[in-house]
């Protein structure tokens, strides 16, 4: 036993696949209190317990980039504690959370709040985000200095978008100016009014109103355009349009300053799965056509978009169970993500694991400047394990989050966590 | 009686799902049902004992009129729940309303709703037939029904024919039980009206999509007008009701556009001097109100099958 009470491990036999280093090799990996150590001593080893890792894969821990956490406000769904755990099953030691709490988090007050709620009950890495506009309203600005300086590390205004172009403005110039990122969700609200789900001939046999991919072209055009003005930092979330990759194509080429990022649901399903109208497919945006999708995975692989994350939306089963017009949008995913990704891109794309890797952890952590979690000497020990090859189903009564709306229950996932480490200890195994 | 020995589903929610002899068998049985309705005593003993709920949750009169009148010439007991006096209004969900409907013995369940779908979601909890009395602008099934029963009443066979529905299509059930059924049965089917109630992607269920209405009707053996439901869309799916009259009401001189012998059809309520002139409506060849009558036939048949599926009894069908 370790006198200490330090964590103390050996990790023995894995193959250590960093992105931060472009690194894959079988090597081990030592682990002294909360961080990694290189070239151990005999005590060290004696006294270290050993996870035997054989053909499984060690890397940082994953960064999630669009957690809808739920607290303060809707605790029933989601809190900090409930959510951080359901990210360490799969393999996240890092989250950005939402600002829209009850209340919205758009003064350093509400701020506090989600810190606290941080400091009680966070088993990982929380960052926390504040609203561009008082309410996500989109009317006025927020006090985005303020926000910042208690401790905002972007802004977002969690789900809804700025309809009012000159609003938008405005906020990316006062963003560049204290140098925040602006974590931008796109839709032009005249064109989806009760709109549920993709504009479609699924959408036209089903009777429900459609959601037209111009409704988020149009407003990733907006937002190149305005990001080229501002020279703000702009980061594109959740898109679901072929036509926005196109966009963003024109926009890389001209070095404006902006990066994008897809769901894994979005790379995976299409709008055929809402045909029998289960909520489990109702989301923001939705899923699009065969076409979107391939164009998503296209543009992933052409750096157009650059990294994943799966807005993570915690709905309880009340709230879900009910009409498809009427149920709210959104899909949980923390749990799943590592294992839907790898079952699409790596086991049926062809994609490596070190890509992978990089669109999970290294550069999502680079979007926002945050410390890269490589696998080095004096680094935290926020690692995951996990095996690419292990198949699993995911339960209805499984998940660590509270919710369980996902569209993954009942289906087969290759790709399994078995262990997390932040701050070298085992935060789920 | 062979036919339910024929049926299977317990619920009816569209006629998408339907193979052509599902729906010849619903026509068959209507076929029988209709017969009785010249006699002194109109009511059959088909569902006697049996309580038929109906939950409208979206207004509707005539339908549900339908629908009452085709059960209790079945001689079923009929509660009604409406929208505006339900407990949905105090917040209970649809789930639980549909629930306690079941847990007072109610065998059936006649379902409108605002919501495309939802009555497929209800048929997930409930053990007693659900039919869709019209869900959102997903499907009808029982007017798609009676149009194909009024049009194979008129022409024998559907097999060549051509019909042209006219209006707004895109937030139609009727258009789409339309769709689905009359192709099922052999017609080929034009959808016609305002590009923007009438989207191209039509075409990928097997559609013409026309916005000539000349070209539209010419060649046509039926017109199926539709209202337009200014209610829903009049800002931004087109200018004016006016001038949906000018371009697309149908009028003497574009009737006889039409095939020779061919029919006009409605699903009301008409707008008459809108979609259709009353000339026009009260015509010959309107077959609206035999739609009306058809409408009760169809709906007996469908709750007939749906509460005796699979059944080898000799039921109490008129011959």
């Amino acid at each position: 036993m370790n006198p200490s009470d330090q964590s103390i491990y050996w990790i023995k036999g894995g193959r250590v696949i960093d992105p931060y280093q472009d690194i894959d090799e079988q090597r081990d990996v030592f682990i002294e209190g909360s961080r990694l150590i290189n070239n151990p001593d005999e005590s060290f080893l004696r006294e270290s317990t050993q996870v035997n890792v054989q053909g499984a894969v060690v890397s940082p821990g994953l960064t999630e980039l669009q957690a809808h956490l739920r607290e303060p406000g809707e605790t029933h769904k989601e809190t900090i504690a409930s959510g951080t755990r359901a990210a360490a099953r799969g393999g996240f030691t890092r989250l950005v959370c939402m600002p829209n709490t009850r209340p919205p988090c758009d003064n350093p007050g509400n701020l506090r709040l989600i810190h606290d709620a941080i400091e009680r009950g966070a088993c990982i890495d929380v960052f926390s985000t504040g609203c561009m506009t008082i309410g996500a309203q989109g009317e006025q600005l927020a006090p985005i200095g303020s926000l910042k300086n208690a401790g905002a590390v972007a802004l977002s205004e969690g789900g809804k978008c700025i309809q009012n172009n000159e609003i938008m403005r405005r906020v990316l110039e006062y963003a560049k100016m204290m140098d925040l990122v602006i974590l931008d969700h796109c839709q032009d609200y005249s064109m989806t009014a009760d709109s549920v789900m993709n504009e479609s001939i699924v959408s036209l046999k089903l009777g429900l109103r459609g959601w037209p991919n111009e409704a988020e072209d149009l407003m990733v055009a907006r937002d190149v355009i305005l990001c080229e003005k501002t020279q703000a930092k702009v980061h594109l979330q959740n898109l679901s349009s072929g036509i926005s990759v196109d966009i963003i194509e024109r926009a890389k080429n001209r070095n404006i300053p902006i990066t994008a990022e897809v769901t894994p649901h979005h790379l995976c399903l299409t709008d055929e799965s809402v045909q029998g109208y289960d909520t489990r497919y109702k989301m923001n945006p939705p899923l699009r056509t065969e076409e979107d999708r391939q164009r998503l995975i296209e543009g992933l692989k052409n750096g157009l978009i650059d990294c994943i994350a799966c807005d993570h939306a915690p709905h309880s089963e009340d709230d879900k169970d009910m009409e498809f017009s009427y149920a709210p949008f959104g899909i949980i995913g923390l749990e799943t993500s590592l294992a839907v990704t790898l079952t699409e891109l790596y086991h049926k794309q062809g994609f490596s694991l070190l890509q992978i890797l990089k669109w999970m952890a290294s550069v999502p952590d680079s979007i926002l400047g945050f410390e890269p979690k490589a696998i080095k000497a004096g680094n935290y020990a926020d690692l995951m394990i996990f095996e690419p090859d292990t198949t699993w189903v995911p339960e209805k009564d499984g998940f660590l989050s509270m919710s369980s709306n996902s569209p993954w229950i009942g289906k087969e996932l290759k790709g399994k966590v078995k262990q997390t480490f932040y701050r070298g200890k085992v935060v789920y195994e | 009686m062979e036919l339910a020995q024929n049926w299977t589903r317990k619920h009816l929610i569209g006629l998408e799902e339907l193979s052509r002899e599902e729906i010849e068998i619903i026509i068959d049985t209507a076929r029988s049902f209709k017969s009785t309705f010249e006699r002194e005593q109109k009511k059959v003993p088909a569902l006697k004992g049996k309580t038929v709920a109906q939950l409208f949750l979206e207004p509707s009169t005539r339908t549900r009129i339908a629908f009452e009148v085709a059960a209790k010439r079945l001689s079923a007991d009929v509660v009604t729940l409406l929208g505006s006096t339900s407990s949905q209004k105090k917040g209970e969900t649809l789930k639980d309303t549909a629930l306690n409907i079941q847990s007072l013995s109610a065998d059936m369940i006649i379902m409108r709703h605002s919501a495309a779908g939802a009555p497929l979601y209800l048929s997930q909890y409930v053990d007693i037939p659900i039919i869709n009395a019209g869900d959102g602008a997903h499907e009808h099934p029982t007017q798609g029904l009676l149009d194909a029963y009024t049009l194979l009443d008129c022409f024998g066979s559907l097999d060549g024919k051509r019909i042209t529905i006219l209006g707004d299509i895109l937030f139609s059930r009727v258009a789409r039980s339309n769709i689905w059924g009359l192709q099922k049965l052999g017609a080929s089917v034009c959808l016609a009206g305002p590009s923007t109630l009438v989207p191209e992607s039509f075409r990928e269920l097997g559609v013409d999509v026309c916005y000539d209405l000349k070209e539209a009707l010419v060649d046509s053996d039926a017109v199926m007008l539709l209202r337009i439901q200014h209610e829903r869309q009049t800002s931004t799916h087109f200018p004016s009701l006016s001038e949906y009259t000018r371009l697309y009401g149908l009028n003497k001189q574009r009737s006889s556009w039409l095939k020779k012998d061919a029919i006009i059809m409605h699903p009301g309520p008409i707008n008459r001097g809108v979609e259709i002139d009353s000339d026009i409506a009260d015509a010959p060849n309107s077959v609206i109100l035999n739609q009306v009558t058809n409408g009760i036939a169809v709906r007996m048949a469908v709750m007939y099958l749906c509460m005796n599926r699979n059944s080898r009894v000799q039921a109490e069908l008129p011959r």
